[in-house]
C-alpha cells in the first residue's frame, strides 16, 4: 500500500465534497445494509464494499454520460456511485418489489438500464468478458462510451480474464479492466493465490498498457480513470488499472476474517482511510468547516434511514413475479 | 504391382466428393507426397497427395465428376513397365458401380460412412413429407445453405444482427456454413475470433445486453461446455434477474451429436441439458426448411436460443419454400407423417431415423404417426397429446443419453395428462448410456438406429 498522500489543492472544494457525499453514502449505505442483514431482513449473500469507497467515486468522476460499468457480486458502492437510487438498492437486498430487479436478483443480481449499471455478477470473472462485450457493441455501433470492467484480485486468476485481454486488444476495444486489489480473494491472500508482483503487469502479455494506482485516494483514482478514459476514447483498445484497496468488513457477512490480523485492518483505517483522507483535505485546507460537513453527515443519514425505510415498507413481489421475465 | 488409387475420405463424415481437378495426366510419373487431385468435400476443397510411388496408368475418374463415394477406384498407378489391367479396379470393375460398403454386406464398415449406412438420412433426400406447406413454391437444398441463406438474410435486414466465432471468416466456416458471409458483409459482422470458447461466448451476451444481436457460433457444441457457465448464468438469466430490464437476444448455434468416428469428448446431443434451463429458446431442425425457418425466427427472437444443428445433416437436401420470408414459429411440432397406430415422437437426425423406421413398419401393416418437434422449449405438448390421444401409443426417439432425456419427460407428461388414453408404456429409444467410442461396430451399436425403433414399436403394439 502506498504512503498517505498529500494534500492537493488544486482540486475545487465543491469536487471535494461531492467525493467526500459519495464516499460516505457508500459507507453509511453499507452499514445499514449490514444492520438490515444482522436483523434478518437482507438474506443470502451480502458484500459490502466498505473501505474501498475512492475506487467507484474516483473513476464515476472520470466517467461521462453514455459510459457503462459492470461488477462482481460486491456491487451496492458502484450502483450508488453512478447513481442509482438507494432506496431501489436497498429493497432489492430485502427482496422487495421496489427494489431494482422486483427483489428477483437480489445483492448480487441488479442492474440499472437507465443509468447504464449492467450488474452485479455471481460467478467470479464472469463480469470480464461481458463487459468487454458491452465495449464490443460500443465500439460496433460508432459510439465514444467507455465501459468500467470491474474485477478483483481473486477474479484476476480466471482463464476467461486472459482470454478477454486477449480479444479486447486484439479488437482495440473501449474498455477499462478496474482491478479492485483489496488483496483478499474471500480468504486467500494475493500472496498466497500468485507469485505474479502485480495484477496490472500481466496485461503486458497482450499489449494492454496499465498502472497501480493508490485506490484509498479517490484524487489519485480519477486522476488515473481520467487518464484510462482517454487512452479508450482515443480508439487505443483497452487499459487497466489496479487499484491498490482493502475491505475492512470480511468477505461476505458471514465471514470472521481470521486470515488476517485485527492490527492489520486497524491500521489501514487509521492510516489510510478514504473518508477521513477527504475529510482532511477540506478542513485542513480550510475548505469546508466542521459544521458543513457534519451537515452532510447528517444528509446522508437521513437519505440511508428513508432507504432503509422504504426497503422494509415495499411489499415482497406479487407470486405471479416467480413467472415473469423469464422470456421477452 | 499396380495399385488403385481410391476416393480418400477427408472429412469425419464425407461420403462422397467432387473431384474436382486432376493434377498429373495418365503417363506422368508421380512421387510419394506429391499433390495429384483437387477434391471438393461438403466443407472444402482438399488437395489429395500420391501416398506410392509409379506412373498414373490410367485415369478412372474424370476431373469434374460430383458424387464420387469414398473408396472408388479413382486411377491406377503402375510401376515401370507394368500394364494397367493388372490393377485390381481394372479386374473387377463392375465393384466401381457400387463402391459404398453397405452393413449387411460389410457389418464392420472401417471407413466414415459406416454411420451412413442407417438408411434414413439417405432416403431423406427428397422425403416426400415435407415441413413445406402445401401449395407453396420450393427449391431443393441441403441443410447448409438453408442455414446460411438464414443468417445472411437476416444480417442483410438488420445492421447489428453479426456472426461471431472459430474460422467462420476468412477461412469460411468449419463446416462452411458461413461461406461468403465475410465477402458479403465483411469483417465487422462476420468476426473471426480466437479459440476461446468462454471468452468469446461472454463477449457476445455483453453485446446482446448493449443494442447488438450476436449469432455465436461454436465449431461444435462439444465445445460449447467451454461456454457454459455464460450460456446459462449470463445470458439465460440476465432478463429475470433484472426484472425484466435487460435480456439477451442472440443465438449460439453449431453442429450437435455424434459426427462419425470422432470419439467420446466429439460426439453427444446436448438438447436435454439445454432444455432443462429456463429462460433459453431450444431449436433442433432436422430438415432444410426447419433450418431456415427456425433460424430466422431465433435471430428474431429478444431471447437467448440454443440452435443445435447437425452435422450429417449438413448435406442431406430438402425442399425449402423458394420466395418470400420463411420463418417457423418455436413451439409449433410438424407431424411428418400421419399414421394411427403408433406416435413416434422425435427432433432433429432422430427424425430420420423415425421415418425410416415407420417406413419399415408400414410394410408389416404397422402405421406411425411421425412428430418432429422442432422446438424443444418451448415443446409442442399439444400436438404431442393429440396424437397419442389418437394413437393411444407412443415411441419417443432422439440421439441423446438416456438418463434425463428429452423421451424421459415426455413419457412422463403423457402419464400426466393422457394417462387414460395410453394402451402400453411410453418407450424411450436413445442412444447407449456411454460415451462414444471410436471403433466403428462399437459406436454403431451406442447409437439409435432403426431397427431399435422398429423393435420398439412392435413392443407397445404388442406385436
Amino acid at each position: 500500500m502506498a504512503k498517505k498522500p498529500d494534500a492537493r489543492p488544486n482540486v475545487s472544494k465543491d469536487d471535494l465534497l461531492k467525493y467526500y457525499r459519495e464516499m460516505l453514502l457508500i459507507r453509511r449505505f453499507e452499514e445499514k445494509a449490514g444492520q438490515l442483514y444482522g436483523m434478518g431482513l437482507i438474506g443470502g449473500f451480502c458484500h459490502l464494499y466498505i473501505g474501498q469507497e475512492a475506487v467507484v467515486v474516483g473513476l464515476e468522476a472520470a466517467a461521462k454520460e453514455g459510459d457503462k460499468r459492470i461488477t462482481s457480486y460486491r456491487d451496492h458502492g458502484h450502483m450508488l456511485a453512478c447513481g442509482m437510487d438507494a432506496k431501489g438498492v436497498m429493497a432489492e437486498l430485502t427482496g422487495r418489489i421496489g427494489g431494482y430487479s422486483k427483489g428477483k436478483g437480489g445483492s448480487m443480481h441488479m442492474f440499472s438500464k437507465e443509468k447504464h449499471f449492467y450488474g452485479g455478477h455471481g460467478i467470479v470473472g464472469a463480469q470480464v468478458p461481458l463487459g468487454a462485450g458491452l465495449a464490443f457493441a460500443d465500439k460496433y455501433l460508432g459510439n465514444d462510451n467507455v465501459t468500467f470492467t470491474y474485477f478483483g484480485d481473486g477474479a484476476a486468476n480466471q482463464g476467461q480474464v486472459y482470454e478477454t485481454y486477449n480479444m479486447a486488444e486484439l479488437w482495440s476495444l473501449p474498455v477499462v479492466f478496474v482491478i479492485e486489489n483489496n488483496q483478499y480473494a474471500m480468504g486467500t491472500s494475493m500472496k498466497r493465490a500468485t507469485k505474479s508482483e502485480s495484477l496490472y503487469g500481466r496485461g503486458v502479455a497482450y499489449g494492454i498498457p496499465g498502472e497501480q494506482v493508490d485506490g484509498m485516494d479517490v484524487l489519485a483514482v480519477k486522476a488515473a480513470g481520467e487518464k484510462a478514459v482517454a487512452h479508450c476514447r482515443a480508439g487505443k483498445g483497452p487499459y487497466i488499472l489496479e487499484m491498490m484497496t482493502y475491505r475492512y468488513r470480511g468477505h461476505s457477512m458471514s465471514d470472521p476474517a481470521k486470515y488476517r490480523t485485527r492490527e492489520e485492518v486497524e491500521k489501514i483505517k487509521t492510516e489510510k482511510d478514504c473518508i477521513e483522507h477527504v475529510r482532511d483535505l477540506l478542513t485542513q485546507g480550510g475548505l469546508a468547516s466542521e459544521e458543513e460537513l457534519k451537515a452532510i453527515d447528517k444528509d446522508i443519514k437521513a437519505l440511508v434511514n428513508e432507504a432503509a425505510e422504504f426497503s422494509k415498507e415495499s411489499p415482497e413481489p406479487p407470486l405471479d413475479e416467480l413467472w415473469t421475465d423469464i422470456y421477452a | 504391382m499396380a495399385v488403385d488409387i481410391l476416393m480418400p475420405a477427408l472429412s469425419p463424415t464425407m461420403e462422397e466428393g467432387t473431384l474436382a481437378k486432376w493434377l498429373v495426366k495418365e503417363g506422368d510419373a508421380v512421387k510419394s507426397g506429391q499433390i495429384i487431385a483437387e477434391i471438393e468435400t461438403d466443407k472444402a476443397t482438399m488437395e489429395f497427395e500420391a501416398v506410392d510411388e509409379g506412373i498414373l496408368g490410367k485415369i478412372l475418374i474424370a476431373e469434374g465428376t460430383a458424387g464420387v463415394k469414398v473408396n472408388t477406384p479413382i486411377a491406377v498407378l503402375v510401376e515401370e513397365g507394368e500394364s494397367v489391367s493388372d490393377a485390381p479396379a481394372a479386374k473387377a470393375e463392375a465393384k466401381i458401380e457400387a463402391p459404398a460398403p453397405s452393413p449387411e454386406a460389410a457389418p464392420s464398415v472401417p471407413a466414415s460412412v459406416a454411420k451412413a449406412d442407417a438408411p434414413a438420412p439417405e432416403a431423406a433426400a427428397g422425403w416426400p413429407h415435407s415441413d413445406v406447406p402445401e401449395g407453396v413454391a420450393t427449391k431443393t437444398m441441403t441443410v447448409r445453405e438453408a442455414l446460411r441463406e438464414a443468417m445472411a438474410e437476416e444480417m442483410r435486414a438488420d445492421p447489428n444482427v453479426f456472426l461471431m466465432g472459430e474460422e467462420v471468416g476468412e477461412y469460411q466456416g468449419a463446416y462452411k456454413i458461413s461461406q461468403g458471409l465475410l465477402d458479403e458483409f465483411g469483417a465487422k459482422r462476420v468476426v473471426d475470433t480466437p479459440i476461446t470458447e468462454i471468452g468469446f461466448a461472454g463477449i457476445a451476451t455483453g453485446a446482446s445486453w448493449a443494442g447488438l444481436k450476436p449469432i455465436v457460433e461454436f465449431m461444435t457444441f462439444n465445445f460449447a461446455m467451454q461456454a457454459m457457465d455464460h450460456i446459462i448464468n449470463s445470458a439465460a438469466k440476465t432478463l429475470y434477474m433484472s426484472g425484466g430490464q435487460m435480456g439477451s437476444p442472440m443465438v449460439f448455434r453449431g453442429p450437435n451429436g455424434a459426427a462419425a468416428r470422432v470419439g467420446a469428448q466429439h460426439s453427444q446431443d446436448f438438447a436435454a441439458w439445454y432444455a432443462a434451463i429456463p429462460g433459453l429458446r431450444v431449436c433442433m431442425p432436422y430438415s432444410a426448411a426447419d433450418a431456415k425457418g427456425l433460424l430466422k425466427s431465433a435471430i428474431r427472437d429478444p431471447n437467448p436460443v440454443i440452435f443445435l444443428e447437425n452435422e450429417i445433416l449438413y448435406g442431406r437436401s430438402f425442399e425449402v419454400p423458394a420466395e418470400g420470408d420463411f420463418t417457423i414459429p418455436f413451439g409449433k411440432a410438424s407431424i411428418m407423417r400421419a399414421g394411427s397406430d403408433v406416435t413416434m415422437v422425435s427432433f432433429g437426425i432422430g427424425v430420420a431415423h423415425a421415418l425410416a423406421a415407420a417406413e419399415e413398419l408400414a410394410k408389416e401393416g404397422i402405421e406411425a404417426e411421425v412428430i418432429n418437434l422442432r422446438t424443444l422449449r418451448p415443446i409442442d405438448y399439444d400436438t404431442v397429446l393429440a396424437s397419442v390421444m389418437k394413437t393411444n401409443r407412443c415411441v419417443t426417439v432422439e440421439e441423446g443419453f438416456p438418463v434425463g432425456s428429452i423421451g424421459d419427460h415426455l413419457a412422463s407428461t403423457i402419464m400426466q395428462r393422457a394417462f387414460d388414453h395410453l394402451d402400453a408404456p411410453v418407450i424411450t429409444c436413445t442412444g447407449k448410456d456411454v460415451p462414444m467410442p471410436y471403433a466403428a461396430n462399437l459406436e454403431k451399436l451406442a447409437l439409435i438406429t432403426p431397427a431399435e425403433i422398429v423393435a420398439a414399436v412392435k413392443s407397445v403394439c404388442y406385436r
